[in-house]
């Protein structure tokens, strides 16, 4: 291990996680997922009646994501309002929480999902998707499995899970890099691969190996999580 | 009058959770494993995955017999044919109201569907935007469903104040056959309409009666987990 990681984190080891359900009273479904200091809060409302109408799908319900950062989420302060970069995570969030979720039942409805982050310490769109997928859940939406996240990177040559902010950025070696990964829990099944920054096509593999590690890690919080709400 | 609205619960009674002890329940995530073996049959909320019966919503898994079924515990309504739900008028149109049901669809009260003539020039004089009724819904079509005032227990509901709970835990306050609600109802003297929607419509001699149903109520939603609870409210009611 050439670079140790500046939390003291050891290699394959993941920033404490925290999940609860049910933290909006408002909404249909709702959690909360946290690494360490990165917080998403997710809310789902639905299903619910479609509007404008020319979205409506008659065969099916359509489930629409909305992911942002908070205002004071980030040191400086993130102007509110959709940008360029949330809508394309919105979209990367449907994309992988949609294969899961079953909502030929539902037509000519949507199910909103809002996920904002509350705090950001790098990782917001995994913790985001990770909260989501609890959020539906509790939602009682059909779904074939809970979807779990985490992101891989690359200090120099050597694989970590969970990348923090100050890791995130790391300069030298081969510079940073960002691998976002979601998958269908307990399968081989992935539904979110993304990549920020330089790596080799045969490392891929090796990361893919360490994600489902941690995947399973999530999977038993998130689990834990859904099985507290009821008492 | 409290007769009347008994009977418009009955047909809802025993869907969902009910009160009957000894089956088992267990909590269950999505994709977790309920049962292996292939003479499991999986039902309502519940899936097969080659040897397993598979969960396929978040919820309190039971077994009848072979039939494994998973019953949800939160979420929003999803309007089924024959719920009496509550509602609230939001539009006018010339041929009936538009109502708010909180749930999945959006529902249409046909004029022709009030219990006595209304003549299309003074339907706000009967129903006005914002008025809240009872109704039963008689048709779930794909663009929404229609809603009915013909039937017992149905019609407009005036003083008393509504409140929602979880939908899926109606079942739980109607309690089997009734009996719940009813031990609500001869316990505070209170008028009591169950919407399934999760709607609840009160109105009794005094706020005091109103208030006591109303937390004898959200003492039953609280409890997910519990059986026998008719029994555990009749202790409530004792306490308080």
């Amino acid at each position: 291990m050439a670079i140790k990681r500046e939390s003291g984190r050891g290699a394959t080891e993941i920033r404490p996680m925290m999940a609860k359900v049910g933290v909006i009273p408002n909404a249909d479904g709702s959690a909360i997922f946290a690494f360490g200091d990165t917080v998403a809060i997710a809310a789902v409302y639905g299903p619910r009646q479609l509007h404008p109408q020319h979205m409506q799908d008659p065969s099916t319900g359509i489930l629409r994501c909305n992911y942002d950062l908070l205002s004071f989420s980030v040191s400086d302060r993130k102007k509110p309002g959709p940008s360029r970069r949330s809508q394309e995570i919105s979209k990367v969030t449907e994309w992988a929480l949609s294969p899961v979720v079953d909502l030929e039942g539902f037509p000519n409805t949507v199910i909103d999902v809002q996920i904002y982050i509350l705090q950001a310490d790098a990782g917001t769109r995994t913790a985001g998707i990770n909260a989501a997928s609890l959020a539906l859940a509790h939602a009682g939406i059909p779904m074939r499995n809970l979807i779990c996240s985490i992101s891989v990177g690359k200090l120099d040559k050597d694989l970590v899970v969970d990348v923090d902010k100050s890791e995130e950025d790391f300069k030298g070696g081969e510079g940073p890099t960002d691998f976002p990964i979601a998958k269908i829990a307990n399968t081989d099944e992935y539904t979110l691969l993304q990549l920020d920054g330089k790596i080799q096509p045969e490392v891929v593999k090796k990361i893919l190996k360490i994600a489902d590690k941690a995947c399973e890690e999530v999977y038993e919080v998130q689990k834990k999580a859904l099985k507290e709400v009821v008492q | 009058m409290r007769n009347e609205i008994n009977e418009s619960h009955e047909a809802t009674e025993d869907y969902g959770i009910s009160d009957e002890p000894s089956k088992k329940r267990k909590v269950v995530v999505p994709g977790e494993i309920i049962v292996s073996g292939e003479d499991y049959l999986p039902g309502e909320g519940a899936h097969r995955e080659g040897e397993n019966v598979v969960a396929s919503r978040f919820g309190l898994a039971e077994e009848l017999g072979k039939l494994i079924k998973v019953i949800s515990i939160f979420g929003a309504f999803i309007p089924r044919r024959g719920n009496v739900v509550i509602a609230r008028v939001v539009d006018l149109t010339f041929h009936g109201w538009l109502l708010d049901i909180d749930g999945a669809s959006s529902s249409f009260l046909p004029i022709e569907e009030s219990p006595r003539f209304i003549s299309k020039n003074d339907m706000d004089q009967y129903l006005g935007i914002g008025d809240v009724i009872a109704a039963k819904i008689w048709a779930v079509k794909a663009k929404g469903s229609d809603l009915t005032l013909k039937g017992k227990g149905l019609g407009k509901l005036e003083g008393g104040f509504i409140f929602r709970v979880i939908p899926s835990r109606v079942p739980r306050v109607i309690g089997r056959e009734g009996s719940m609600i009813n031990l609500i109802k001869d316990k505070t003297g209170c008028n009591i309409t169950v919407g399934q929607n999760g709607w609840i419509w009160i109105k009794g001699e005094s706020i005091d009666a109103e208030i006591k149903a109303r937390k004898a109520i959200e003492f039953v939603t609280e409890k997910v987990h519990v059986e026998g609870l008719t029994e555990k409210m009749e202790a409530w009611f004792d306490k308080n």
